[in-house]
């Protein structure tokens, strides 16, 4: 409680200002660092303005929400829009897109970089080690359209490298392009391809931190190298897969909007269409803004959701977890 | 592992590398000979390419292709556009990331585990498109070049590897500086950043590469098609494949097959040209900084 201080004792100022101790030093330390809070205030507002206030977007998903009634003036209509989500039968359709996709790439994408990595740790060339890395993740630099562009020029069923070649095995002609059954191979590859290499050099940056003594122990205790990985590498990688594994998890119903977008074509619509590439369709192209928030919103909190359990479940094998 | 200890490299071993090594030069192969391909195809006119299949040198070599595409208004504009947007975006990115890096990396800062939990958590939950969409618009900024600078100004990730940076700074130049009497703002400016140079640099190339290969954010946000960047133009071309002609009404007949890889070509050579220096800081361990973060 701020005592009342009689006017007249004001002016001599022989009075102690009885503010509770913890408010001073709170205005105190702010005072002192004055200059950092307003370095800090862009960078805040940023976040408050471009990543928060879209949080509470996702009110409108339970909104029948209208551009001309805005977000205030739009009637609240509960649960709707999730029944009308879950019962349509584009629902399965695009989990199952979506899953297949996530789980091609987790089986397919997310071991080899650390394979290659083991592999390129073994090169004991220096000078070959190095080419092979500035080589491997050049495709991380491109943008899906370029990688989407090179896909076509090489996969074109009339003079299309790739056609050719797979013409010359199969016998027969396959539009990767086209045929729905090549989308989801086509699209793994193109991740493999765009960013293994990165991941490697990643990895390998991480190998490169082992305590090479651990090795050298090894060595004179008689291990060769194969003993050595299983020992010595494959150990201290455990907590950085975990993290990066349960991270993984936790995107599953991503896919990755420009990739599947710029591939996503008439013909092979119903494999292609994932969470992200519906949103767009139906919120920006066709304006059912409070529909397309419940699918975002759905995907969003799925994802929460398997990051914890996942992070639980590497928590109780006594792996290190995220938080 | 320590090169100078001496194995005696059992059979087996030996057929290991054999065989890594082969891996490793195919593995390095398939990632850059589609651009060989694509590089040598942007030099030579379409009738070589429709006769030939996989080559890497071309037997024709003509500039026509390349001419073309210089010589459109739409490409080259887009091209202008996106140097443009690049340019600008890089430096509000590395000004709004540094600014609040900074103030962060100070321990003793009130409020900081509150924002940098709050940062975390925009790593793993977000508003999704539609809401950001939304906010935007309600900004006024579609249409607007500010749609593509402001919504992402800072990478969160790369707000903390920064932080992190700021952080193992040895505490000992602050100390001596302020005892010299320097303000916060004269160690910031005259001690913090001019040692940060490689690390700004190497950020620099990571946020204008994003802003050079952006492709969503126009996607959405920019309407008009005079202010269309490069990626949008050549998605029209290639993808859409809407011909050349439909796109620039011009009287000169375009290459159809060899215009489409020296556009290509043209969108990967800025990455090209930046990628000399991105290895040189990259190999620094800047990245086992971020690991270990």
């Amino acid at each position: 409680m701020n005592a009342q201080i009689h006017p007249k004792l004001v002016k001599d100022k022989q009075y102690i200002i009885s503010r509770k101790p913890k408010v001073t030093k709170v205005i105190t330390r702010l005072k002192k660092d004055k200059f950092l809070y307003m370095l800090l205030a862009p960078g805040v507002l940023y976040f408050i303005i471009f990543k928060f206030v879209p949080m509470w977007g996702i009110l409108i998903s339970f909104k029948d929400y209208s551009p001309y009634l805005g977000f205030w003036n739009s009637p609240w209509i509960g649960l709707e829009n999730f029944k009308t989500f879950f019962m349509n039968p584009d629902f399965f359709r695009l989990i199952k897109n979506t899953l297949l996709l996530s789980f091609y790439n987790i089986i397919f994408a997310f071991p080899l970089p650390i394979l290659v990595a083991l592999l390129l740790n073994e090169i004991r060339v220096k000078k070959f080690k190095k080419i092979v890395q500035t080589l491997i993740y050049v495709p991380h630099f491109l943008s899906w359209v370029i990688i989407g562009s090179i896909t076509l020029v090489l996969c074109n069923t009339q003079d299309g490298v790739i056609s050719q070649l797979l013409f010359k095995i199969v016998g027969k002609k396959i539009d990767l392009l086209a045929d729905p059954n090549w989308f989801r191979p086509l699209i793994v590859v193109q991740g493999m391809w765009k960013d293994c290499g990165w991941n490697t050099v990643l990895f390998l940056a991480a190998l490169s931190g082992i305590d090479s003594e651990q090795y050298e122990a090894a060595i004179i205790d008689g291990a060769n190298r194969f003993k050595q990985l299983v020992y010595i590498t494959l150990p201290s990688l455990k907590s950085i897969i975990a993290v990066l594994f349960i991270l993984r998890m936790g995107t599953v119903l991503d896919n990755g909007f420009e990739h599947i977008f710029i591939m996503t074509n008439a013909l092979n619509r119903n494999v292609a269409d994932v969470f992200d590439t519906y949103v767009y369709t139906l919120g920006i192209t066709q304006g059912a803004f409070s529909y397309s928030t419940t699918v975002g919103l759905f995907k969003s909190v799925v994802g929460l959701i398997l990051i914890q359990a996942t992070n639980l479940i590497s928590k109780k094998f006594g792996e290190t977890s995220l938080f | 592992m320590n090169n100078k200890v001496r194995i005696n490299n059992s059979l087996g071993e030996v057929i290991f590398d054999i065989f890594n090594y082969l891996f490793l030069i195919i593995f390095s192969l398939v990632s850059i000979l589609p651009f060989l391909n694509i590089l040598a195809s942007s030099f030579t006119n379409d009738a070589e390419i429709r006769s030939r299949s996989f080559f890497i040198i071309p037997h024709h070599i003509t500039l026509d292709a390349f001419k073309y595409v210089f010589s459109s208004n739409t490409i080259m504009n887009s091209i202008f556009i996106s140097i443009f947007v690049t340019l600008i975006g890089t430096f509000i990115n590395l000004l709004f990331t540094v600014t609040m890096a900074y103030p962060l990396s100070r321990k003793n800062l009130m409020g900081r585990s509150f924002i940098l939990n709050s940062v975390i958590f925009t790593m793993v939950f977000s508003g999704g498109m539609i809401p950001t969409y939304l906010v935007v618009k309600s900004l006024h900024l579609i249409n607007s070049y500010w749609s593509l600078w402001l919504p992402s100004a800072i990478g969160a990730m790369n707000l903390i590897i920064v932080k992190n940076f700021f952080e193992e700074m040895p505490q000992d130049l602050r100390e001596a500086a302020t005892i010299d009497g320097c303000t916060e703002v004269q160690i910031l400016f005259k001690i913090i950043l001019p040692l940060a140079k490689p690390m700004l640099a190497t950020f620099a190339l990571f946020y204008a590469v994003s802003h050079w290969n952006n492709f969503m954010g126009p996607l959405l946000y920019i309407n008009d098609s005079e202010k269309w960047p490069f990626q949008i133009i050549l998605r029209q071309l290639i993808i859409l494949s809407r011909t050349a002609t439909q796109l620039d009404e011009t009287q000169i007949a375009a290459p159809q097959e060899s215009m489409k890889m020296a556009v290509i070509v043209v969108g990967m050579l800025p990455i090209m040209l930046v990628y000399p220096f991105l290895q040189k800081y990259f190999a620094k361990g800047i990245m086992t900084g971020a690991i270990k973060g």
